[in-house]
C-alpha cells in the first residue's frame, strides 16, 4: 500500500488509489469484483481521504473486501460486521463508514443485527453482495435463496423456506436509505453508493452479485434486472415505498426510499478530544 | 462392512445408524461435509429424520435442544467459531441435563482467522458440563459417535465427540461400519424421562434461587463423575458387540513400565503410535491416549502414571497467560501422588501446523533438557517474530 497523501478537497484521488496491492482471490467472474471497483470509484467521486474511510466486514467471500481496499479495514466475525461498524462510527463519527458482506453474513447469522442497525439508523452505508448462496462454505442456501433451489448438498430438495426480504425489512425497521443495484451495471452501483453515503442515517445498498461458481445461472441476471427505481424519483414516503415493493420482482434496481428518520447521534461531536470523551465516563 | 470412506462421510453414516429424530446444523469448515453427508442420507431415504438447516450455530444448538427436550434423539455438529457461538446454549443443554450428541470438527478459533485444525474450540467449552471424547482416527470417530448416543442417554448428559478437522474429517480411511441390527441392539429406542409431554406437564429451565443453585451445580458435577464408569462400560459393550473398543477413558500404548510417557488427545495419538513402533527399545516410551477429557479420568491417569518419571503433555490448544490446559490439569491430578512424574507441557500443531513424526524425538529432547512444570510451544518459529515478541 503506498502512502500517497490524501489531503481533502484536492480532487486528486483516483479509484485506483483506494485499492490495495492484494489481488482478490475471488473466482474469475465473481460479481464481487465489480462491487469492489464500485466502492473505490464512489470513494474517488466523494474524494474521501483514505484515512477518513473504513470498511468493516464479516466472514464470507464478499467479506474479504476490506483487504482489497486501501482504507481502514476490519474483517471481523461472521455476522457481526454491523455492530462493530456501529461501534466504530460511535467512536469516530467523522469517519465515512462502510459495512460490507454477504447475504448469509448479513441476513442469517447476522439477521438480528440487521434489524437493529436499521432501527438505530446509524450514519453508515451497508453494502450487501447478495448472491443468494453461501459462497465461502461451498454453496449452501442462504436466507435470500429461492425455496425451490435444489443446488445445495445441505438442502438437496430446496430450502423450502420463504425468502428473506431485505428491502421490506429495512423499510419496516427504519432504515433511511434503501437501494438495490446489480454488479453487472457497476456505474449505477457507484451512483447508488455515492447517494447512500451522502444521505444521512443507515443506508442499505443490496447489490445482486452473482456467484458464478455455485449459482452459474445468476449470469442471466443481466437480462432479469431492470433499473426502474430512478434515484431522482426515490420515494420519501414509506407508504409509497411499501407499495412499490409489492410490485417488485426482486430485480428492480435503483433507489427505493430516502427517508428522514431520526439519525443515531453519538453522544460526542466529531471534534471530541480525549478530555471530552473522558467526561462521558464521569458518574 | 469395511470400506474406504472420508472421515466426514463415515461420521454421517454412524449418525444415521443411530436413527436420530432431528439434526440441526449451520455450515462451517471443516464440519460441513458431515452435515452434507447426513443431508444426502436423508434425501436418499436412508435416514428418516428431520434435518433443519438453520441460520446460525446458536440456532442449531437451540433446535437440537428443543428437539431433545421433546424426547427426540438429537444431533448437531460444528467447529471453531460455531462452537463459540453455541457456547451459551451448550451450557444450557448440559445444565438442563438434556442428552444429545454433537460432533466438534476441531478447528482453531480466531483471531487471527484460521480454518485449520487445533483443539482450541472444544477446550474453550470444556467447562460447559458436556462429556468430551477425543478420537484418534476415523474408526474411533465412528465407534465413538455411536457410543456417544448410548452414553448420553444413560447419563442424561450431552456428549461432544471431538475429531480433528481436516486431519480426520477430510481423510479417507478404511472403515468398518457396523450393521444396522448391531447398532439397533446396542442403542435401543430412547425415552427421555423429563421429556416435555402435555400429558404430564413439567417446565425445563426455571429460575433457581441461591437456595438451590449450588446443589444443581453439585449434582451436575457428580453426574459427570458418575459418567466415568458408564463410558468404560459402554466401550466394553461395544467391544462385545463388534470386537472393537474405542479407547475407554484412556488407553496406554507401549511398554507399561516405561519411565517416559507422552499424553495427548486426538489424531496425533495415531501418528505417535506409529512413531513409537520404531522407537529404540533401550529408551522405553509409552503413549497415554486420553479419550475422555470430561469427565477427567483422574484415577485412570494416576494408574497409568505409576513408574513414570517424565510425563510429556502435548496439546493442540493453550491458555494464554497460563500455558497448557491439559498439562495444568494433569499436574493438579498427579500432585497428590507419591513419586509423581515431572510434567512437561507442550502445545504444538496450532492453526493447522503439521505434527510430523520428528516432533516426538524433539519433544523428548526438549523435556529432558527442560525444567519440570515448564510450558513451551514446541514448534514456534521464533525467528519469524520481532525481537520483543520472542
Ligand atoms: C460462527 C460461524 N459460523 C459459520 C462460519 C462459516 N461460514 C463462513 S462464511 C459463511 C457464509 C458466507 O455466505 P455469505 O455471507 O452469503 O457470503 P459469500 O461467501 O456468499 O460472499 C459461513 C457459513 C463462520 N465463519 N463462523
Ligand atoms: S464462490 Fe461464489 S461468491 Fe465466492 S468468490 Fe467464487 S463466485 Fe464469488
Amino acid at each position: 500500500m503506498d502512502a500517497k497523501p490524501t489531503a481533502p478537497g484536492t480532487g486528486s484521488l483516483k479509484a485506483q488509489d483506494y485499492k490495495s496491492d492484494l489481488k482478490p482471490v475471488w473466482c474469475p467472474g465473481c460479481g464481487d469484483f465489480a462491487v469492489l471497483s464500485a466502492i473505490t470509484k464512489a470513494l474517488a467521486e466523494l474524494q474521501v481521504p483514505r484515512e477518513d474511510a473504513a470498511v468493516v466486514s464479516g466472514i464470507g467471500c464478499s467479506s474479504r473486501i476490506p483487504a482489497y481496499t486501501s482504507v481502514y479495514g476490519f474483517h471481523s466475525i461472521h455476522g457481526r460486521a454491523l455492530p462493530i461498524a456501529t461501534g466504530l462510527k460511535a467512536a469516530r463519527p467523522d469517519l465515512t463508514v462502510f459495512c460490507a458482506g454477504g447475504d448469509g453474513d448479513g441476513f442469517s447469522i447476522g439477521g438480528n443485527h440487521f434489524i437493529h442497525a436499521c432501527r438505530r439508523n446509524v450514519d453508515l452505508t451497508y453494502i450487501v453482495m447478495d448472491n443468494e448462496v453461501y459462497g465461502m462454505t461451498k454453496g449452501q442456501a442462504s436466507p435470500t435463496t429461492e425455496p425451490d433451489w435444489t443446488g445445495s448438498k445441505l438442502t438437496p430438495q430446496g430450502p423450502g423456506v420463504a425468502p428473506f426480504q431485505p428491502l421490506e425489512i429495512a423499510l419496516s425497521a427504519g432504515a433511511n436509505f434503501i437501494a438495490r443495484g446489480f454488479s453487472g451495471d457497476p456505474n449505477f452501483v457507484v451512483r447508488l453508493i455515492v447517494e447512500a453515503v451522502r444521505h444521512p442515517g443507515f443506508s442499505l445498498v443490496q447489490v445482486l452479485s452473482p456467484c458464478v461458481t455455485f449459482r452459474p445461472e445468476q449470469r442471466a441476471w443481466k437480462e432479469t434486472t431492470h433499473a426502474d427505481w430512478a434515484p431522482e424519483a426515490a420515494s420519501t414516503d414509506r407508504r409509497e415505498a411499501f407499495l412499490r415493493l409489492l410490485d417488485d420482482d426482486g430485480f428492480t434496481t435503483g433507489v427505493l426510499y430516502k427517508g428522514h428518520n431520526p439519525v443515531f447521534a453519538p453522544p460526542h461531536p466529531s471534534s471530541a478530544n480525549l478530555a471530552d470523551l473522558e467526561k462521558g465516563f464521569a458518574l | 462392512m469395511r470400506q474406504a470412506l472420508e472421515g466426514s462421510q463415515a461420521i454421517a453414516r454412524a449418525v444415521a445408524l443411530c436413527r436420530p429424530g432431528v439434526v440441526a446444523a449451520y455450515p462451517i469448515t471443516p464440519q460441513t461435509h458431515i452435515v452434507e453427508g447426513i443431508s444426502k442420507l436423508v434425501a436418499d431415504g436412508v435416514m428418516d429424520c428431520e434435518l433443519v438447516s438453520v441460520e446460525s450455530e446458536f440456532s442449531a444448538a437451540s433446535v437440537a435442544l428443543g428437539a431433545a427436550a421433546a424426547g427426540s434423539r438429537a444431533y448437531t455438529a460444528s467447529s471453531s467459531q460455531g462452537i463459540m457461538l453455541m457456547s451459551e446454549v451448550l451450557y444450557n443443554i448440559a445444565g438442563l441435563r438434556v442428552p444429545m450428541v454433537l460432533t466438534c470438527a476441531n478447528r482453531a478459533v480466531g483471531a487471527p482467522l484460521s480454518i485449520w485444525n487445533d483443539q482450541q474450540d472444544s477446550m474453550a467449552v470444556r467447562d460447559a458440563g458436556w462429556i468430551q471424547l477425543y478420537c484418534a482416527d476415523n474408526q474411533e470417530a465412528v465407534d465413538t459417535t455411536i457410543q456417544a448416543f448410548r452414553i448420553a442417554e444413560a447419563t442424561e448428559l450431552p456428549v461432544m465427540v471431538c475429531v480433528d478437522g481436516f486431519v480426520l474429517t477430510h481423510t479417507m480411511e478404511p472403515i468398518d461400519l457396523p450393521d444396522q441390527d448391531v447398532v439397533d441392539a446396542f442403542l435401543p429406542p430412547y425415552h427421555f424421562a423429563r421429556m416435555l409431554d402435555p400429558a404430564r406437564p413439567i417446565s425445563l429451565g426455571t429460575l433457581v434461587d441461591p437456595a438451590w443453585f449450588t446443589e444443581a451445580r453439585h449434582s451436575h458435577h457428580h453426574a459427570l463423575l458418575k459418567a466415568l464408569p458408564v463410558i468404560e462400560q459402554v466401550d466394553r459393550d461395544w467391544q462385545a458387540a463388534t470386537g472393537r473398543a474405542a479407547g475407554g477413558l484412556l488407553e496406554v500404548i507401549g511398554p507399561a513400565d516405561a519411565p517416559t510417557a507422552i499424553l495427548c488427545l486426538g489424531s496425533v495419538a495415531s501418528t505417535f503410535t506409529e512413531v513409537l513402533e520404531d522407537h529404540p527399545p533401550d529408551d522405553p516410551v509409552k503413549l497415554i491416549k486420553l479419550r475422555a477429557f470430561r469427565p477427567f479420568p483422574a484415577e485412570a491417569l494416576r494408574a497409568a502414571c505409576i513408574g513414570v518419571k517424565t510425563l510429556i503433555v502435548l496439546e493442540r490448544a493453550l491458555s494464554p497467560g497460563l500455558g497448557g490446559i491439559v498439562a495444568v490439569e494433569v499436574q493438579a491430578i498427579l500432585a497428590t501422588v507419591p513419586d509423581a512424574p515431572a510434567v512437561h507441557g507442550f502445545a504444538a500443531g496450532l492453526g493447522g501446523r503439521d505434527m510430523p513424526v520428528e516432533l516426538l524425538p524433539d519433544l523428548l529432547a526438549a523435556a529432558r533438557a527442560g525444567r519440570p512444570g515448564e510450558f513451551t510451544i514446541a514448534d514456534v518459529q521464533l525467528s519469524k517474530l520481532p525481537e520483543e515478541d520472542r
